[in-house]
């Protein structure tokens, strides 16, 4: 242990998208010592990917907007499944945190009055998301790492950890490797914030980069924390198709929100046949209608491509099952026919959408203004993760915090586009603020040399034995699996199969061997990636077989239906005391009085 | 179709190209085929790359000569008949493979004078701001960090004027801020200065390489050196300050 260099912090956050950057801020600015640990270059994080726009109830846009509308949308997006506080912290305390971002430097879009302007997204009753184009998230964490740079945070980029350290049952440290030299640093921690994002990874079509491998929901469970609502996983309903080396990467929902339509390639506009009945109410009748919710008409309701993504995405999975999908396995996604409706259409769709424009003209020799683009589900995000204490943030471990993709409870089965960003934003400063109170009011643990030499000795092995396979083969097969096996459509014998199929690459897995050297190794990193995506599909898997129903993004063709009795239980798993993988089912409190009038107002 | 690579290889300065032949498929950028190389034929290949879709600056590197994202640049795009070769960017200490020690990008950035907003406009704490003034600042806000404008740059590339220039990134950041409609700060002596804006003699290889075609030269160089001139060259300007410091 000698040799690895110990850096000493009050707050160590891993993970430097957007949540660990509002975590770092809130914590430095609370005056405690900050520790920030990013996989790659600080600026590189997932969050720039994110394009259509923040959720947050400004009413800039439509007045009628409040938090109580953005709280019963949330609920209903989420089937009922969310912790209905984070939802109620996360409506009500967005707007402050969008203005923040403002006062920090962001430019968004504006009203013609000088406002923020905000758009329309999926299963959002009134226009919402505060956006800057199609690029919101780049704006998010460019402005959040600027003004990060100037609060003395100690960033740690290029970074990954292997391993948290424990006193006990509480979390005090971790141990990570750089991936420049390869050395072991230890990170000694008076609390720590996990802010590690998804697990795309595990499937073979997402629109997650190599680093979604589920880091934090790993480092969490085998420390001993609880993971929750892991069968809900979003797909996407718009990744590109075509060509296949690009296939996964998304397509914003802002193509829809600004009129985009979906046609099968009968040219018909499918998602009209199938309108679920909780958005009855709330959904166009005629595309007439819907092209005037887009324009801003406040007496028309949003056309059904804007229903939620789980409903959006099994729609095209019909569509194209049925024989009815475009030449390269998706639907159409066109913007191009708004040119019927406004004079300057393709100006307007560069201006409102230029990275969508660039994306498809550069990857797909498709100009999006003039022709449609090719679109089908792709794997996008996790709603379950480390299961969390509302107000704090805290995991079921003392010293433990997550916020984020990682972390679990806002979302409930299924998320709103445009709730990741304010998520980020609203429960990041959550945890950074309660992981810095937690630092000055307990006294340190203590680092245990014994565990720091267990995780490096057990992260190098992969060096040391000869004769095993390479990573990638294994990451390749699990991928193939989940995508086969516990994708959008799920039955009880297929995830059997994939569980019994994830027990053979953990098994390859022990045996994995890498060559060359601990300097900067791709090899060797996906080798540690490995663990934790095979911890994070099998929680998937052994969550989604144990919801023995259909809702939200769980559709599962064995139990079609929803089932009243699992609307009240939340799906937990965490490591048994033999080392193995513990399901249990847990009931959701009792929504107090107040917030179910707020849902039942705003039905 | 096969396509041949040479893809540099190396710890440090030291190094060489290193010959790979790959198969392509339709539709393939550089990145893939070289991911398609570390994962089959040589797992220690150090790349950098992130996103895959051009918006995170990551996977910079020089093909055949040209600094370029290798998640933009279609296979289709390049002549087969020759190797492609694929090495990393110049202005920067080479690491290993194609990763490049960026580090100093993130030493120029903490020296630039933060965003300082006027007070807020609005009794409820927020700005009004017309779109037609974002719009000039959104496009340099654009950028995704991918240092290719500083790889190209001779003065940071040819004469390693790294402590005396910040170059066209943070010109461009600069610019950003300056810029900026609620921003009250003042850059322009930091500009002349520290920043060495009177080094880039406008020769626009920044804006051509730029991969999310942000008009760096005529749009923010230009006008920032403009405003450094009004105020250290201005005659009346010059007056004034005279009488001002005393």
């Amino acid at each position: 242990m000698a040799d690895y260099k110990t850096f000493t912090h009050d707050v160590v956050v891993i993970g430097a998208g957007g949540a660990g950057l509002r975590a770092a801020i809130e914590a430095a600015s609370s005056g405690v010592s900050v520790g920030l640990i990013c996989k790659s270059l600080l600026g590189k994080a997932h969050t720039v990917m994110a394009e259509g726009g923040i959720a947050a109830a400004l009413a800039n846009v439509d007045d009628r907007d409040s938090w109580k509308v953005h709280f019963a949308d949330t609920m209903r997006g989420g089937q009922y499944l969310n912790n209905w506080s984070m939802a109620e912290f996360h409506a009500k305390e967005a707007p402050a945190r969008v203005r923040e971002l403002e006062a920090w430097g962001a430019t968004f879009d504006r009203t013609k009055d000088g406002r923020i302007l905000q758009r329309n997204f999926g299963g959002h009753k009134y226009p919402r998301l505060a956006h800057v184009g199609d690029r919101t998230g780049l704006e998010m964490i460019r402005t959040l790492q600027d003004y990060a740079v100037h609060l003395g945070i100690d960033v740690h980029m290029e970074c990954t950890v292997v391993s948290l350290l424990q006193d006990g049952n509480r979390v005090v440290g971790a141990l990570a490797y750089e991936r420049e030299r390869g050395r072991f640093k230890i990170f000694d921690a008076g609390a720590i914030v996990l802010a590690t994002g998804g697990v795309g990874r595990a499937y073979k079509i997402t629109s997650n980069s190599w680093e979604y491998t589920g880091d934090g929901h790993a480092l969490a469970y085998r420390a001993g924390a609880d993971l929750l609502d892991m069968e809900f996983v979003q797909f996407h309903p718009t990744g590109m198709v075509w060509p296949p080396s690009v296939m996964g990467i998304l397509v914003t929902e802002g193509v829809r929100g600004e009129g985009g339509v979906l046609l099968n390639k009968e040219g018909k506009r499918f998602m009209f046949d199938d309108i679920p009945e909780n958005y009855k109410t709330q959904t166009a009748d005629t595309p007439e209608e819907g092209w005037r919710y887009c324009q801003g008409d406040k007496n028309a309701r949003r056309p059904p491509e804007l229903l939620t993504r789980d409903h959006v995405a099994r729609c095209i999975v019909r569509e194209i099952k049925e024989g009815r999908g475009s030449p390269h396995g998706g639907v159409y996604l066109d913007i191009s026919w708004i040119k019927e409706k406004i004079p300057n259409a393709e100006e307007y769709i560069k201006k409102k959408l230029p990275s969508m424009y660039h994306q498809f003209k550069q990857l797909a020799d498709i100009d999006i203004t003039s022709q449609a683009m090719e679109v089908g589900p792709t794997t996008h995000y996790i709603m379950g993760g480390i299961r969390v204490d509302a107000a704090t943030e805290m995991s079921t471990l003392p010293g433990l915090f997550a916020a984020g993709e990682c972390a679990a409870g806002i979302n409930g089965a299924n998320r709103l586009g445009g709730n990741s960003l304010s998520d980020l934003l609203v429960f990041g400063k959550r945890a950074g603020e309660f992981a810095s109170k937690y630092a000055k009011e307990n006294q340190r643990g203590k680092i245990d040399p014994k565990q720091v030499e267990n995780a490096a000795a057990q992260a190098l092995k992969p060096f040391e034995q000869s004769g095993g396979e390479s990573p990638y083969q294994i990451q390749q097969d699990l991928q193939q699996t989940m995508q086969d096996l516990v994708g959008i459509v799920r039955k009880e014998d297929e995830m059997l199969e994939a569980l019994n199929r994830i027990g053979t690459y953990q098994k390859r897995r022990d045996n994995v061997h890498v060559s060359g050297n601990i300097e900067y190794n791709p090899g060797w990193h996906t080798s540690i990636d490995l663990n934790n995506l095979l911890v994070a599909a099998e929680a998937i898997t052994r969550s989604a077989i144990e919801r023995k129903e259909s809702r939200g993004a769980q559709f599962r063709e064995d139990f079609q239906s929803k089932d009243p009795e699992w609307a009240k239980y939340n799906v937990v798993v965490r490591k048994g005391s033999d080392g193995k993988m513990v399901v249990e089912r847990v009931k959701i409190p009792d929504i107090p009085g107040e917030l179910k009038q707020v849902i039942e107002e705003n039905q | 179709m096969e396509a041949r690579f040479q893809i540099w290889r190396g710890r440090g300065e030291a190094g060489r190209f290193e010959d790979y032949k790959t198969e392509v498929a339709e539709g393939m950028v550089v990145l893939d085929a070289v991911l398609k190389i570390q994962a089959e034929q040589a797992n220690d290949l150090a790349a950098r790359w992130n996103c895959k879709a051009g918006k995170c600056g990551s996977c910079s590197a020089e093909i055949n000569g040209i600094p370029r994202l290798m998640c933009m640049t279609r296979m289709s795009s390049l002549p087969l008949e020759n190797p492609i070769t694929v090495e990393p960017m110049k202005a920067f200490p080479p690491i290993r493979d194609l990763v490049t020690d960026v580090s100093w990008n993130y030493e120029v950035k903490k020296k630039i004078k933060k965003f300082k907003p006027r007070p807020p406009d609005a009794p409820d704490g927020t700005w009004r701001m017309n779109q037609e003034d974002v719009d000039r600042v959104q496009e340099f806000r654009k950028c995704i960090e991918c240092y290719l404008c500083q790889d190209v740059c001779h003065v940071l590339r040819d004469h390693h004027l790294h402590e005396e220039f910040i170059g066209p990134r943070f010109l461009v950041y600069a610019a950003a801020l300056e810029m900026h409609p609620l921003d009250n700060e003042d850059r322009r002596e930091q500009l002349k200065k520290e920043f060495g804006i009177g080094y880039c003699n406008i020769t626009k290889c920044c804006t051509k390489v730029c991969p999310e075609s942000i008009t760096i030269t005529d749009n923010a160089i230009i006008p920032l050196k403009e405003r450094v001139v009004d105020q250290f060259y201005d005659p009346v300007r010059r007056l004034l300050r005279m009488f001002r410091s005393r």
